[in-house]
């Protein structure tokens, strides 16, 4: 998201709010500083949340990762003709596995790339 | 990086943090922590024991008996290892104690002899891998107190994930930066257990070549060596280092090897710093040369291996040749080894792509490298030095001959990056004042000056030389450490953005919702296949059974249907939107992509029921499910039986179909899938399948002119036609309707029969047609006429008779 007055703020706020739409509104969202070449500042983002197992009972997860994302480096912008003192923006890149994972309960992502009838079966 | 939190704390002394509470702290500063070791786990029974006496076994040949002095005063103790020093301090497990890996110490008798207790080796501590002997420690302890904390393992080492950019973590002191509340100002280096030789750093300087003590050093390529500093020790007496720094050393996952080598590896892993010790008596006239490599030069490293060395490499070289790689590893001949008596250590200043590429160049990474290559602080070189010097005069002995020598082609200057607290603001969405950004840089060690009333002045410290060049870097300093999480995260208005989607990724879409709808399953699998399947080959595979981009989607989605009869699956509907890749079609471009849709279907057709056995797929659901892609991806386009040499996939048997888009390309095709293109079960049924090529930039659908329903009667004809086996039935269907004309309204084959009066190898097919005039009545003569045209048009076209 690039435009004018783009901030830091946006950035949390809009992948937080993601986060809760995608997640359910008791996710708690963490951005870690990290380092991506295209980015400044990066993050990292984890999230938490409450899982139900397949017996009915609630399970609060680790942290986990799902996405980087950063600030645009306005060498970047710079590079592809927006004068970067003017514009900002914000960027991410997320693995749809680990983020059906986290949504779904599925316990390995290799379950993603196998292809098989009976997992797939299941969002059909 | 692995850290030794004691030795953090012992570099920090203010930091109070519990472990638990450093990793949250570090991981929001933008260094997670991926794995804890408590390094005291399950030794916790483990004491110091003292052999007073220890002599052969009466009743076997390899081991000893032995009486330890231990926490419950003297006990016989039998142990597994031939040698024994009496006197000696060894870990302890008592009667009762548990080992690392759950093995409860008993009483046991042993050949005839009591035993109450075990002598521990490193493997059954689970310290490290020597099961060879016992552990005989270092130093003189109380018997009997618990091992652990006598030897320093009541620590916890922290595995830090380091990013690239981030080279001043990778050391002690740079992990305390981070977690002491004054960051940069509360470290404060500790004295070395038994005393700090004190070293008078006095400095013999050159710009190109410098020496001191008869040793000489000299910098050939300055571009790529911008400070070499050494120093000359003599006497000294290379041994097994003390017991404090070889624990301190383990501590941090890192190796013993000897005392000089272990002085130089401490001073790296505390201050950042790599340095070398160099035998000074292997040095061809005492000299050190850093320069590129020359033709023909091989060196033998540390390691053993002979390395060839291209001229692009830097190295270090004595008189007559090279010594060590620059910034990588030394040489095996001019290693510090038993006999060396005087040393010339180095503490150089490396290029960091220059030691990047030297090292991939030759496949290897070292503690050294990974360091240079992101950058060591040009500020504390003389601070490493002098800290390793006294080092290894306080552990090994020796005294310094002459001055340091430093060879120093330009001084170092920090970096002064201007800030503008207005940029702060426009790129963080929150205020901070000058006041406030002084306040989060100078903890890391910037130094910040008011120079306007927007206008901020940072010197940048030398570990943050390499990344902090700019005002966003900076920025991003202020976000980092005020902390993410400190700032609001507030949803402001925004403009929702107006560019559509790109027409193709519209066309995947909505071909994804269409076949998933059909009750088709979409599944992903790798664009890398073997060389069978690909036509471009990757510079570096990772496997041979990856090492080409696919040419085709189908072969992929074939073997996940052998996965799946493998996992006795037998229905299986599957179908994917993904990349192919052809040849690039002229040198120097890249190859050539298209975007595909591939399907395959095998099994029952409908889930089986009493009212209908379920059907297994047949070639006519491929063309339907061509038809239903090309409806979406190809309006105008046609499906058809394929004809000779229109199909080119080779996994097919039998007559397929293509699609042949509104110009008459082939751009799909369907089939039944050859078994001996897979590697399917015995009872695996008819496989089918088929791939579209989808248009690069789709067309949209035309859009739809009603027409006027008709308003006059039909007239139906039905033909009957001796079909043989050999020719398609769809080739006779395409030649009815050209003879058939403008009037046909619809043709359908409404029935087959085979057998019965029907001649063998022959079938018998019964066409249906409709025919229709606008706006008026067809006369039964047109009609008739019609119908001849048909008869000798599939005649003329195809060889069939009518049945009569």
């Amino acid at each position: 998201m690039v435009d004018e007055g783009v901030t830091f703020v946006d950035f949390k706020a809009t992948l937080a709010e993601f986060a809760r739409r995608f997640w359910g509104p008791g996710t708690q969202v963490r951005f870690r500083p990290s380092f991506f070449p295209f980015t400044e500042p990066s993050a990292e983002v984890d999230v938490k949340r409450m899982i139900m197992r397949e017996d009915g009972s609630e399970e609060e997860t680790d942290w986990i990762e799902i996405m980087g994302a950063g600030m645009v480096d306005p060498a970047v912008l710079d590079n592809v003709g927006y004068d970067s003192e003017r514009y900002t923006g914000w960027a991410f890149g997320m693995g749809p596995a680990r983020v059906a994972l986290l949504r779904h309960g599925v316990r390995d992502l290799r379950l993603f790339y196998e292809n098989d009838m009976r997992f797939l079966g299941q969002f059909g | 990086m692995k850290v030794s939190y004691r030795w953090v704390r012992d570099v920090a002394p203010g930091i109070g943090l519990a472990p638990a509470r450093a990793m949250e702290r570090l991981a929001l500063r933008g260094a997670p922590v991926e794995e804890v070791v408590d390094l005291a786990e399950g030794l916790c029974d483990v004491v110091i024991g003292r052999v007073l006496e220890a002599r052969p076994h009466p009743n076997a040949d390899r081991l000893t008996l032995c009486r330890v002095m231990g926490p419950e005063g003297e006990v016989p103790v039998v142990c597994g290892a031939p040698v024994v020093v009496e006197g000696g301090y060894y870990p302890f497990a008592p009667v009762g104690a548990v080992l690392p890996g759950g093995f409860r110490i008993g009483k046991r008798k042993i050949r005839g002899e009591v035993s109450h207790g075990m002598l521990c080796s490193e493997r059954e501590l689970e310290l490290g891998d020597d099961h060879a002997g016992i552990m005989l420690l270092d130093g003189e302890y109380e018997p009997g107190v618990p091992f652990a904390p006598a030897v320093g393992l009541d620590d916890v080492r922290l595995d830090v994930e380091v990013t690239p950019n981030r080279g001043d973590l990778l050391s002690h002191v740079g992990i305390a930066r981070e977690l002491h509340p004054e960051g940069q100002a509360g470290i404060a280096l500790p004295a070395f257990p038994g005393g700090t030789p004190a070293v008078a750093a006095s400095f013999a300087r050159g710009g190109a070549e410098a020496g001191s003590a008869g040793a000489c050093i000299r910098i050939e390529d300055a571009d790529l060596c911008s400070r070499y500093l050494g120093a000359v020790i003599r006497g000294v007496v290379v041994g097994p280092s003390p017991g404090w720094l070889a624990d301190r050393l383990r501590a941090a996952g890192a190796r013993p090897i000897n005392n000089v080598v272990d002085a130089t590896n401490y001073v790296m892993l505390e201050l950042g710093q790599p340095l070398h010790a160099f035998d000074l008596a292997r040095l061809t006239g005492a000299t050190i040369v850093v320069g590129r490599a020359r033709a023909g030069e091989a060196l033998v490293t540390l390691d053993g291996e002979e390395r060839p060395v291209t001229p692009d490499m830097l190295m270090i070289r004595d008189a007559q040749a090279p010594v060590a790689v620059a910034g990588v590893m030394g040489g095996r001949d001019s290693e510090v080894s038993g006999e060396t008596v005087d040393i010339l250590l180095e503490c150089a200043l490396f290029d960091p792509r220059q030691v990047r590429a030297t090292r991939r160049a030759l496949g290897m990474s070292t503690d050294a490298s990974y360091r240079f290559e992101r950058g060591v602080d040009p500020a504390t070189m003389e601070t490493a030095l002098t800290r390793a010097v006294s080092l290894i005069v306080a552990v090994a002995g020796g005294a310094v001959e002459g001055r340091f020598i430093d060879v120093h082609p330009g001084p170092w200057e920090a970096p002064v990056v201007s800030l503008r607290p207005s940029r702060v603001r426009d790129l963080l969405g929150v205020e901070f004042t000058a006041d406030e950004i002084t306040a989060l840089l100078t903890p890391l060690g910037y130094t910040v000056t008011i120079r306007g009333v927007d206008a901020l002045e940072v010197v940048v410290p030398g570990h943050r030389s390499y990344d902090t060049l700019r005002e966003v870097d900076l920025i991003e300093e202020v976000a980092r450490t005020h902390g993410f999480d400190a700032f609001p995260a507030a949803m402001s208005p925004a403009r929702p953005g107006t560019v559509p989607d790109h027409p193709l990724f519209q066309l995947e879409d909505t071909l994804r919702a269409l076949l998933a709808a059909d009750g088709i399953s979409e599944a992903q699998t790798p664009a890398l296949g073997p060389a069978a399947h690909g036509d471009v080959p990757l510079l570096n595979p990772m496997s041979r059974e990856e090492g080409y981009l696919r040419r085709d989607r189908l072969p992929g989605l074939l073997t996940h249907v052998e996965r799946n009869m493998a996992r006795g699956v037998r229905d299986v509907r599957l179908f994917e939107i993904g990349i192919a890749f052809a040849p690039s079609p002229a040198v120097g471009e890249p190859p050539a992509e298209s975007s595909r849709v591939a399907v395959v279907l095998t099994g029952r057709r409908t889930p089986p029921h009493w009212s209908a056995p379920g059907d297994p797929f047949d070639v006519y659901d491929m063309a339907r499910v061509l038809e239903l892609v090309a409806g979406e991806a190809y309006p105008g386009g046609r499906v058809a039986p394929a004809a000779d040499g229109e199909m080119e996939a080779p996994y097919v048997v039998g007559r397929g179909y293509v699609l042949k888009s509104a110009s008459g390309e082939v751009v799909g095709w369907a089939g039944e899938i050859d078994p001996a293109a897979t590697d399917l079960p015995r009872w695996a049924g008819v496989v089918v399948g088929g791939e579209v090529v989808l248009p690069s930039s789709p067309a949209p659908r035309p859009e739809v002119t009603a027409r006027d329903l008709p308003d006059q009667p039909a007239v139906q004809r039905d033909l009957a036609f001796l079909v043989p086996a050999e020719t398609a039935v769809g080739k006779v269907l395409e030649a009815a309707r050209k003879g058939a004309g403008k009037l046909l309204e619809a043709v359908e084959v409404f029935d087959l029969y085979e057998g019965g009066d029907v001649p063998v190898g022959m079938r018998s097919v019964a066409l249906r047609l409709r025919f229709r005039a606008r706006g008026r009545t067809l006369t039964d003569r047109e009609v008739d006429k019609a119908c001849r045209r048909v008869l000798r048009k599939v005649k003329e076209e195809t060889g069939v008779e009518a049945r009569r």
